[in-house]
C-alpha cells in the first residue's frame, strides 16, 4: 500500500492549477530576498575582518552562498516529498536531532563556542543540532497531535493528547537547556506554545503552560543551570552601562552601530563600526546591525517587513492547511521564524536580552540556514497539498487514509 | 472551531512584535541617531597624544644652545608582547633583531625589566616603567622605522615612533651641561599632581626639566601637547586618520649667556686644571689634584650671567632617549668628580683672601678710616695661638690699599681681633653684633643669590650663632671621642670642642677676617659680591634668563633683573677699595700675571685667594672685575689664586675685550663692542634668529 501512495499524490486533477501558479511566490520571494540580503550583509561584515577571512575578501560570501544553495536544494527535497513520507521521516528527523543534541555532551565531538556547548565538530564541519531540533520538534509535535486527534476524528486536542506532545518538546528542550542555549529555548517555547494553542487546547492548558514555563525559568535561575555570564547578559540588558566593556559591550556596540545608520545607512561596505569590527559576532548573531548601519532604516526595515511577509504567508498556509498535521507544522514554523527573528533583531536593538540565536536566512551559518530553508520546504509542502484538498475535508480524508492503511 | 481565531491572535501578536521592532528601529536610527552617531565616532577615533616640541634655549646673540631633532625610536609594548605566546614573542623579537641589524640577545635583553628572569645587567635591561613602551633602539634609520610601521602585522607589540629629542648644537664647542640642565620622564607623582591640577601641559609621556635652565624655565619650554585622532578598529589597529589638534611648541628662552664667552671660559678652565694637575705642590710635595673648578662671568650692571663653566662636566646627550643606570651612577660618582654638580652655584669653599675686600669694607665703615695704617707683621699672637702671615712676610705699617694688594693676613687679623673684642669676645652671646659678620651678610653671603638656576647652595657664615648650633649638633660625637686617652690632634681637639666648642674664639674671628675657617661661599656668591664692588654697591640677583619668546617670535615676557639689595657701605669706602684692587693687577699679587696687559685701557681689578682647607690642597681663587664684567674663577685643590687661575682669567679678559698682545679691539671682542647687548635677538618669520640690532650695528 505504502508503495502506491506516493504515486497518487503526483496525479494532478484537472482543476489543479499549474505548479508555478500554485507556489506561494510571496513566501518564496521574501525568503529569497532575505537570503540574498543575508549573503551581502555577511560579506560586508567579514570583508574587513582579516582574522576571519584570512585575506580572502569573499570567503564568507562564497560559504554563505553555498549554504543557501545547499539549503535550497534540501528545501526542494522537503517540498517535493509526499506528506505521508514526511510523517514517516518525522520521527527519524526528531531522533537524529536528539542524538545530535546528546552527542554535544560527548567530549571531543561537542564544541564550546562563546560559552555555549552548542556545536558538533565532525571533521572540518561544525553542526548546531539545536537548529535541526526545531525542525524535529515542529514535525514531531505536529505528528503526535495530529495522529491522536485524527485518530478520534476530532480537530482539537484534549489534555491527554498534549502530554506526549509536550514530552516530545521537553526532551530536546532539556538537552538544549543543558548546553545552555537560552535563545533557542525561548524560540522553542514560543513554537510549542503556538502549536499547542492551535491544536485547540483549552485556555486552562495555555495558562497552565505559561505558569509552568515561568516556574521553570525561575527554577533554572534558582538552581543555577544558567551560567553567570547569561545572568550578566540579562542584567546588562536592563542597564548596559553596568559593564560597558564586558556584558554590556554587545548591547551598547550593536545599538551604536544601528544608530549610526540613520535613514539611508552608510552604504554597503562603508559602515565605520561594521568595518572596524566593533560589534562582536557581527556576521552571525549580530548580522542585523550590519543592515542597520550600512542600509539604514530602509534596509533594516525592509528585513523586518520581509519577515512579516514570511510569517504572514506561513500563517495563511496554516489557515488553509488540508489537515491538522499541516496546520500545526505551518504554525510551528511561523512561530519559529517570527519569534526567532524578533528575538534576534530585538537583541540587536536592545529591547531583548542577548541570547545567541541567528537571524533565519540572514545570519551566517550552515546548520541554521539548512534548518530554516527546510522549514520553508515544509511550508511549501503543506501549501502545495492545499490544492489536493477534497471536498470531504480534512477529517474524513485523514480518517480514510488511516483506515485504508 | 477555535483554530482560526487563535491563528488571528498569533498573527496579530507577531505583527505587533515586528511593529515594535520597526518603531524601535526608527527610534534608534532617527529619533536618537545623533547620539549614537557621536558614540560611533568616539568609538572609531582614538586620540593619540602628540608631544609638543620643546622650546629652544638661545644665547644673547640668538645662537641655539639647546634645540630639537627628530629621532626614530623603536620600542616594545610589554603589555602587548605579553599577550603573544612564547614562540610568537621570540619570533617577533627575532624579526626585530634582523630588521634593526642587532643581535637577538641584545633585543631580548633590552626588552627585559632589570631584575627580571633572563634580564641582562644594566644598562641593557630596562630600568623604567614596565607600562611605558620600552625603547630597544634609538636614532634608527627612517626607512627601517617606516618599514616596521607599515608591517605592523609582522611586528605586533613593536612600535616605531618619531620623537622630538633634545639636540645640542654646541656653538663654538660649548658644553654648558650644568647650565642647560636635562630632561627625564615625568614621575608618577608629578603626573598625578598635574592631573589633580587639570594641567594639560603634562601627560604620562612628558619629559620634565630636571636641572639647570630646563628645570627653571620648564613651564615655558614644555609647550602644550596636541592630539591626533586615529581611526582604530575594535582591536585598536589603526585604519585611518581622524581630527588633529596640533601641539603648541614651547616658548623660546633667550638667555644672557654668550656662547663665545662660554666656550672661552670652558676651555680656559679645563686648560688651567690640566696645567695644575701637572704642577707640583710644594706644600704636599705632589701634583695638584685640581679636582674641580668653576668660572663665573657676570654683568655687574644688572647681574646677567654671561657664562659659567663647571669642571668636570659631561655630555648632556647622555640624557637624550633615556639614561642608563651606569651612565647615571657615573654622573654621581665621586671618582669621576661628580660631574653632575654645578660648581658655580653648588660648590662651597672657604673664600680665602678674596674675602679681604669685604672685611676691608666692613672695617672702613665701622671705626677704621681710609688713612689708617696697620702693622703687616710676619705673625700675630692671638690669645695663646700664633697666626702667621702668608709665607711669614713682613711689611711694617701699611694702608688698607696695600694690605689688599699684598694680601697681608696679619693686617686683617688685627681688624678681626679688634672687632671680635668689640662684639664681646667669646662671651657666648649669639646675639652679639659683630660688624664684620653683619657686613658679610650685607654682601649677600650666607644666603642664596637667587640665581635662576635650581639647586643653588647658600654658603655659610661661621659666626657665633653658627658655632653654637654646630656645637649642639656635634658635641655628643666629640665628647665621646675625647674620652679616649689619646693625645693626637684629633682627640685633643675633640676634648676641647666638647668643653667649650660653642665659643666663638679669637682664632675664629681672625680666620673669618681673611676668609678662612668654617665660612664658605659659592663662586656665584663671590661674583655677586664683587659685582657690588664693581657697580657701586648694588647686589643683583644673577639672571641667566633674559626673555621668553613665543614660537612665532613675539616677546612674551622680559625677565627683568632684580635688585637683591644695596650694600650699606659708604660710596667713598667702596671707591677706595675699588681703586685699591686696581693696584692688585699693577703692583699686587696679580701683577706678575698681567705683564703686557693693556691695563691702562682695560681697568681690571683683581683679588687673589689661596684658601687653606684642612687635609687638602689649597683652593685657588681669583676674583676680577671692571665696569663691564665680573670674572671669578675657582679651582679646588688647585694651588694659589694667581698661580693657577691667573693665566686663565687673563685669557678670558683678553677675549672679552678683543685684546691681541697689548692692543685692544673691542669690535673683535667675544661680544662685539665688549658690552653685553641690552636688546634681544631678532626672531624672523622664517624661523631664523638674528643677533640683536645693537650687535649688528657694530659688526656691520
Amino acid at each position: 500500500m505504502t508503495a502506491v501512495a506516493p504515486a497518487r499524490t503526483r496525479v494532478s486533477t484537472p482543476s489543479t492549477p499549474a505548479l508555478w501558479r500554485r507556489v506561494d511566490w510571496w513566501l518564496l520571494g521574501s525568503v529569497g530576498a532575505l537570503c540574498v540580503i543575508g549573503c551581502l550583509l555577511v560579506w560586508s561584515a567579514t570583508v574587513s575582518q582579516i582574522d576571519l577571512t584570512g585575506g580572502d575578501d569573499t570567503a564568507y560570501l562564497a560559504k554563505q552562498a553555498t549554504n543557501v544553495v545547499v539549503g535550497a536544494g534540501l528545501a526542494v527535497l522537503v517540498a517535493a516529498t509526499d506528506h505521508r513520507w514526511l510523517r514517516i521521516w518525522a520521527p527519524a528527523v526528531y531522533l537524529i536531532s536528539i542524538v545530535g543534541l546528546g552527542l554535544i555532551f560527548v567530549p571531543g565531538i561537542g564544541t564550546t563556542i562563546n560559552g555555549s556547548r552548542s556545536w558538533l565538530s565532525i571533521g572540518a564541519m561544525t553542526l548546531q543540532p539545536a537548529e535541526f531540533a526545531k525542525l524535529g520538534i515542529v514535525v514531531g509535535m505536529a505528528l503526535v497531535l495530529a495522529e491522536r486527534a485524527e485518530g478520534r476524528l476530532r480537530t482539537r486536542s484534549t489534555g491527554t493528547d498534549l502530554v506526549p506532545a509536550l514530552a516530545i518538546a521537553a526532551l530536546p528542550a532539556v538537552l538544549i537547556l543543558g548546553q545552555p542555549d537560552l535563545g533557542t529555548l525561548i524560540v522553542l517555547t514560543a513554537m510549542v506554545f503556538g502549536i499547542i494553542a492551535l491544536t485547540g487546547a483549552g485556555k486552562r492548558w495555555l495558562v497552565g503552560l505559561i505558569a509552568a514555563g515561568g516556574a521553570a525559568v525561575a527554577g533554572a535561575i534558582a538552581v543555577g543551570v544558567l551560567a553567570d555570564y547569561q545572568l550578566d547578559r540579562f542584567r546588562a540588558f536592563t542597564d548596559p552601562s553596568l559593564d560597558p566593556k564586558g556584558a554590556g559591550y554587545n548591547t551598547i556596540q550593536s545599538r551604536v552601530a544601528v544608530g549610526n545608520g540613520g535613514l539611508f545607512g552608510q552604504g554597503l561596505f562603508d559602515g565605520s563600526q561594521t568595518q572596524a569590527g566593533f560589534v562582536p559576532e557581527q556576521h552571525t548573531d549580530f548580522v542585523f546591525t550590519v543592515a542597520g548601519e550600512e542600509l539604514g532604516l530602509f534596509g533594516a526595515g525592509l528585513i523586518i517587513v520581509l519577515f512579516t511577509i514570511v510569517v504572514w504567508r506561513a500563517l495563511r498556509i496554516a489557515r488553509d492547511a488540508p489537515d491538522l498535521f499541516g496546520r500545526l507544522v505551518a504554525v510551528g514554523v511561523a512561530c519559529w521564524f517570527g519569534f526567532q527573528a524578533f528575538q534576534n533583531i530585538g537583541m540587536c536593538l536592545g529591547i531583548m536580552p542577548i541570547t545567541g540565536v541567528p537571524l533565519p536566512f540572514v545570519s551566517y551559518g550552515g546548520t541554521s540556514m539548512f534548518a530554516a530553508l527546510m522549514a520553508v520546504g515544509l511550508l511549501v509542502n503543506v501549501h502545495l497539498r492545499t490544492y489536493h484538498r477534497h471536498g470531504l475535508g480534512v477529517i474524513v480524508r485523514s480518517h480514510l487514509n488511516r483506515s485504508r492503511r | 472551531m477555535t483554530a482560526r481565531p487563535r491563528l488571528v491572535v498569533v498573527q496579530v501578536l507577531i505583527l505587533a512584535l515586528f511593529g515594535t521592532l520597526l518603531v524601535r528601529l526608527w527610534y534608534i536610527q532617527l529619533a536618537s541617531g545623533d547620539t549614537y552617531r557621536e558614540q560611533a565616532e568616539d568609538n572609531a577615533v582614538e586620540d593619540v597624544i602628540v608631544q609638543p616640541e620643546r622650546g629652544l634655549i638661545v644665547d644673547a646673540m640668538g645662537r641655539p644652545l639647546v634645540a630639537n631633532r627628530a629621532s626614530w625610536v623603536v620600542s616594545v609594548d610589554r603589555t602587548e608582547l605579553a599577550k603573544l605566546g612564547d614562540s610568537d614573542q621570540s619570533a617577533v623579537l627575532h624579526r626585530v633583531a634582523d630588521t634593526l641589524d642587532m643581535s637577538y640577545a641584545d633585543v631580548f635583553g633590552r626588552s627585559r625589566l632589570c631584575g627580571e628572569a633572563g634580564a641582562p645587567e644594566a644598562p641593557r635591561c630596562w630600568n623604567g616603567s614596565p607600562y611605558q613602551p620600552v625603547p630597544i633602539a634609538e636614532d634608527i634609520a627612517e626607512d627601517v622605522a617606516i618599514a616596521i610601521q607599515e608591517r605592523s602585522e609582522d611586528f605586533p607589540a613593536i612600535e616605531a615612533r618619531q620623537l622630538s629629542v633634545r639636540d645640542y648644537p654646541e656653538p663654538f664647542g660649548v658644553n654648558a651641561a650644568h647650565l642647560l640642565g636635562y630632561l627625564t620622564p615625568i614621575t608618577a607623582d608629578e603626573y598625578e599632581q598635574a592631573q589633580a591640577n587639570d594641567d594639560t601641559t603634562l601627560n604620562a609621556g612628558s619629559l620634565v626639566g630636571r636641572s639647570g635652565l630646563e628645570r627653571a624655565y620648564d613651564r615655558y619650554l614644555r609647550g602644550q601637547p596636541g592630539t591626533k585622532g586615529v581611526e582604530v578598529d575594535a582591536h585598536g589597529r589603526t585604519i585611518g586618520d581622524g581630527p588633529v589638534r596640533p601641539p603648541q611648541p614651547g616658548d623660546t628662552l633667550v638667555t644672557s649667556l654668550d656662547a663665545r664667552v662660554q666656550s672661552v671660559v670652558e676651555r680656559e678652565l679645563a686648560k688651567a686644571i690640566h696645567i695644575a694637575r701637572h704642577t707640583r705642590d710644594e706644600v704636599t710635595h705632589r701634583n695638584y689634584e685640581a679636582t674641580s673648578g668653576a668660572v663665573v662671568v657676570l654683568d655687574p650692571h644688572d647681574g646677567s650671567v654671561i657664562a659659567t663653566a663647571s669642571y668636570p662636566t659631561y655630555d648632556p646627550n647622555v640624557w637624550v632617549g633615556g639614561i642608563s643606570q651606569r651612565q647615571l651612577s657615573e654622573l654621581y660618582d665621586k671618582r669621576s668628580g661628580e660631574p653632575l654638580l654645578s660648581r658655580p652655584t653648588q660648590a662651597q669653599l672657604a673664600p680665602g683672601s678674596t674675602w679681604k675686600p669685604f672685611t676691608a669694607a666692613g672695617a672702613l665703615d665701622h671705626g677704621y678710616h681710609r688713612s689708617d695704617r696697620l702693622n703687616c707683621s710676619s705673625s700675630l699672637l692671638v690669645g695663646d695661638r700664633v697666626f702667621d702671615n702668608y709665607e711669614s712676610a713682613s711689611y711694617g705699617p701699611i694702608t688698607f690699599a696695600q694690605a689688599l694688594q699684598l694680601s697681608c693676613d696679619t693686617f686683617f687679623y688685627r681688624i678681626g681681633y679688634d672687632k671680635w673684642l668689640d662684639a664681646g669676645a667669646d662671651s657666648g652671646d649669639v646675639q652679639a653684633r659683630d660688624v664684620l659678620v653683619g657686613n658679610a651678610k650685607n654682601f649677600g653671603f650666607g644666603s642664596p643669590t637667587g640665581v635662576d638656576l635650581p639647586g643653588e647652595a647658600s654658603g655659610r657664615i661661621a659666626d657665633r650663632r653658627w658655632k653654637r648650633a654646630y656645637w649642639e649638633d656635634n658635641k655628643d660625637y666629640y665628647c665621646k671621642l675625647g674620652k679616649k686617652q689619646e693625645y693626637d690632634y684629633e682627640h685633643v681637639f675633640a676634648r676641647e670642642f666638647c668643653v667649650d666648642g660653642w665659643r666663638y674664639r679669637a682664632g675664629d674671628a681672625v680666620n673669618f677676617a681673611i676668609g678662612q675657617g668654617d665660612t664658605i661661599v659659592s663662586p656665584m656668591q663671590l661674583a655677586v659680591g664683587y659685582g657690588a664692588l664693581a657697580n657701586g654697591g648694588t647686589l643683583w640677583e644673577p639672571r641667566v634668563g633674559k626673555a621668553i619668546v613665543d614660537p612665532a617670535g613675539h616677546v612674551i615676557r622680559r625677565i627683568e633683573p632684580r635688585r637683591a639689595g644695596r650694600v650699606p657701605v659708604s660710596r667713598a669706602n667702596l671707591r677706595y677699595i675699588d681703586r685699591a684692587l686696581l693696584g692688585t693687577s699693577t703692583i699686587g699679587t696679580m701683577a706678575w700675571k698681567m705683564g703686557g696687559f693693556p691695563l691702562d685701557e682695560v681697568h681690571i681689578r683683581a683679588k687673589t685667594g689661596t684658601a687653606e682647607v684642612y687635609g687638602k690642597q689649597t683652593t685657588s681663587w681669583l676674583a676680577t672685575y671692571d665696569r663691564n664684567y665680573v670674572v671669578v674663577m675657582m679651582v679646588e685643590q688647585g694651588g694659589t689664586g694667581s698661580g693657577t687661575s691667573g693665566d686663565a682669567v687673563r685669557h678670558i679678559w683678553e677675549s672679552l675685550y678683543g685684546i691681541r698682545g697689548t692692543k685692544v679691539d673691542r669690535d673683535r671682542a667675544a661680544i662685539p663692542g665688549a658690552r653685553p647687548p641690552r636688546d634681544l635677538p631678532r626672531f624672523e618669520t622664517d624661523g631664523n634668529i638674528r643677533p640683536p640690532e645693537s650687535i649688528e650695528m657694530i659688526t656691520r
